[in-house]
């Protein structure tokens, strides 16, 4: 009988890298569908943009810095880093916002410090960041549901409102923000926020449109299909199921815990769970394999720290959501959460 | 190399005092959002820098070893304030632009280690001009961060040149593009530290061709430190 000894890591799951990726891609699809099912092509047409522009950009890297290029972009992670980027871009976002977060996700935040597994912070909510700091503007401006619009977009007015910023019929992002009853229309996060600095008390907020199926029309579905295609990562274990049990716990109890003191000035913890980014963050962002913590109590740690500050900033900060920054602020951590909670060798007493 | 030749190479390029000793850091990136603020700090630099240099030279034979960074720092606070005066009298919206940084030019590190790794120890002359040298250094990178800054940020080069020459001078701006929106991360901090890594990190790449064709090859290269004195 012979004993083949294989050298570490003794791990009972032979997935690689590239499989890992696209799984995880594959579980935003519900995400995607729903995506599009409300906010229309552009998402589509942003995913393509920031997808492609991603990939070229680290074939280029990758040519500079004299490696194989085609076997680094076969591990998928360049897509999937476009895919989150261009998943959290308003749809209707000009061209080059996608192209322009997309080289800086690669470029500086990942390639710059060596490449897949080395970077510090999440390569996509870096890229994010740089866009929200830098356009305020094209990156606040969601349309409103397409249930809800007063001009239905065809595919081709949705071409040229991201190339050249107007309709076929000359109609101006803008123009086409105004809704059925001739009001702006904003997310719902974003709605609260502005009606609660407008000394609105919280159920009046509750009363408009935005909120006319509870928790926010368009956004509480896509959320759920993000918690769908979360479950089934957690499921395949492709993630662990710490970090978004411990964001989405927490946050739901700092919300509701506001939200019993306070029920006229904060919104309550369904919408907070149920909005923006929350699911998406939880189950896709924070769980990023390189810039998350590794610990298993690190882990538990580093998801709190994120819905703190998630929490903070949606309630006493300048934006309406926060999970691209909560995410850059907790991955700042993770060295320091990782040293701390380093787990017990076997063997070893405590320490 | 004569050593004037060698003072010139390592001002502006070898001992570069922004790019390889990253002395005065503070100044450079935060007010490097347009060429022209480049340009009017880095001119305030390079005329404290060349005083400094000069009075410390003069001086160098009756000074206390013991107190000779108190007596510098006191040199280079006179210089600077009269550098001050005079940008607050001839180029007043400048001085307004530059604010706090103006004063702050006491605090560069570049300057007071010219002044003891250089001045104290060489004659007037070589002295004055290492200061030049040095100051035409920091003056470069600031220009090219500021350039850098300028055109990404908002596609302009040169704007607000009226504020260093006078009036006539709004002809200068020179719009290369213009963008819908202007790219903010660029003319914010964190814009700067990115561009003046990136700076950094293209002189490295260019380093040992730049460094072949100044210096030759008869010249074997030790093993070389960043380091703010020219003895180790």
């Amino acid at each position: 009988m012979s004993f083949r000894v294989a050298s570490s890591p003794h791990g009972h799951i032979q997935r690689k890298t590239s499989n890992v990726m696209l799984a995880v891609a594959l579980a935003c699809l519900p995400g995607i569908a729903t995506q599009v099912w409300y906010f229309g092509f552009g998402v589509l047409i942003q995913l393509v943009l920031a997808i492609s522009a991603a990939m070229l950009a680290e074939a280029i890297c990758i040519r500079q810095r004299e490696r194989n290029a085609l076997l680094t972009l076969k591990d998928n992670s360049a897509l999937l880093t476009g895919l989150l980027l261009g998943l959290s871009l308003p749809p209707l976002a000009p061209w080059w916002i996608a192209i322009i977060g997309s080289v800086f996700a690669i470029v500086l935040v990942k390639q710059v410090y060596g490449g897949l597994g080395q970077n510090l912070f999440n390569p996509a909510m870096a890229g994010y960041v740089v866009l929200l700091v830098s356009f305020p503007l094209s990156m606040t401006l969601w349309l409103p549901p397409l249930q809800l619009v007063e001009y239905q977009l065809t595919f081709t007015d949705t071409i040229m409102l991201i190339f050249t910023g107007y309709s076929e019929t000359g109609y101006s992002l803008a123009q086409l923000r105004v809704d059925l009853d001739g009001f702006t229309m904003a997310t719902p996060l974003d709605t609260v926020k502005t009606a609660l600095t407008n000394q609105q008390t919280y159920s009046e907020i509750l009363t408009g449109k935005v909120f006319s199926d509870g928790y926010g029309i368009a956004w509480f579905p896509v959320n759920l299909a993000y918690l769908v295609g979360g479950l089934w990562l957690v499921q395949q274990k492709i993630i662990s199921w710490r970090i978004p049990t411990a964001f989405l716990v927490t946050l739901f109890t700092l919300s509701f815990i506001t939200h019993i003191i306070s029920p006229d000035g904060s919104a309550s913890a369904m919408l907070h769970v149920f909005s923006g980014a929350s699911m998406f963050g939880a189950f896709f962002i924070l769980t990023d394999p390189v810039s998350a913590s590794t610990t298993a109590k690190g882990k538990i740690i580093f998801g709190i720290l994120a819905a703190v500050l998630v929490y903070l900033i949606r309630n006493w900060g300048g934006y309406p959501d926060a999970v691209a920054f909560a995410v850059l602020l907790a991955n700042m951590c993770v060295p320091l959460i990782d040293y701390y909670t380093k787990p017990r060798t076997y063997g070893h007493v405590s320490g | 190399m004569t050593p004037l030749q060698d003072i010139s190479w390592q001002g502006i390029w070898k001992n570069n005092p922004a790019l390889v000793q990253m002395l005065g850091l503070c100044p450079l990136l935060a007010v490097t959002n347009t060429v022209i603020n480049g340009l009017g700090l880095g001119i305030a630099t390079l005329f404290v820098l060349l005083g400094s240099n000069i009075t410390v030279s003069v001086v160098r034979n009756w000074i206390p070893n013991e107190i000779r960074i108190p007596v510098f720092v006191m040199v280079i606070a006179s210089l600077v304030t009269i550098v001050q005066l005079l940008m607050n009298a001839y180029t007043y919206q400048l001085y307004q632009t530059l604010g706090i940084f103006i004063p702050l030019i006491v605090t560069n590190c570049a300057i007071i280690g010219r002044a003891e790794a250089f001045a104290s120890k060489n004659s007037v002359g070589l002295a004055a001009y290492d200061g030049l040298m040095m100051g035409l250094g920091f003056l470069l990178v600031l220009v090219v961060l500021g350039a850098v800054r300028e055109l990404l940020g908002s596609g302009t080069l040169f704007a607000g040149a009226e504020l260093l020459v006078g009036d006539n001078a709004k002809t200068l701006t020179w719009v290369v593009f213009q963008p819908d929106e202007n790219f903010l991360v660029a003319i914010l901090p964190p814009g700067a530290f990115i561009i003046m890594g990136l700076l950094i990190a293209l002189k490295n790449k260019y380093d040992k061709r730049i460094e072949h064709i100044v210096v030759g090859e008869q010249e074997k290269t030790k093993i070389e430190r960043a380091r703010v004195t020219l003895e180790s």
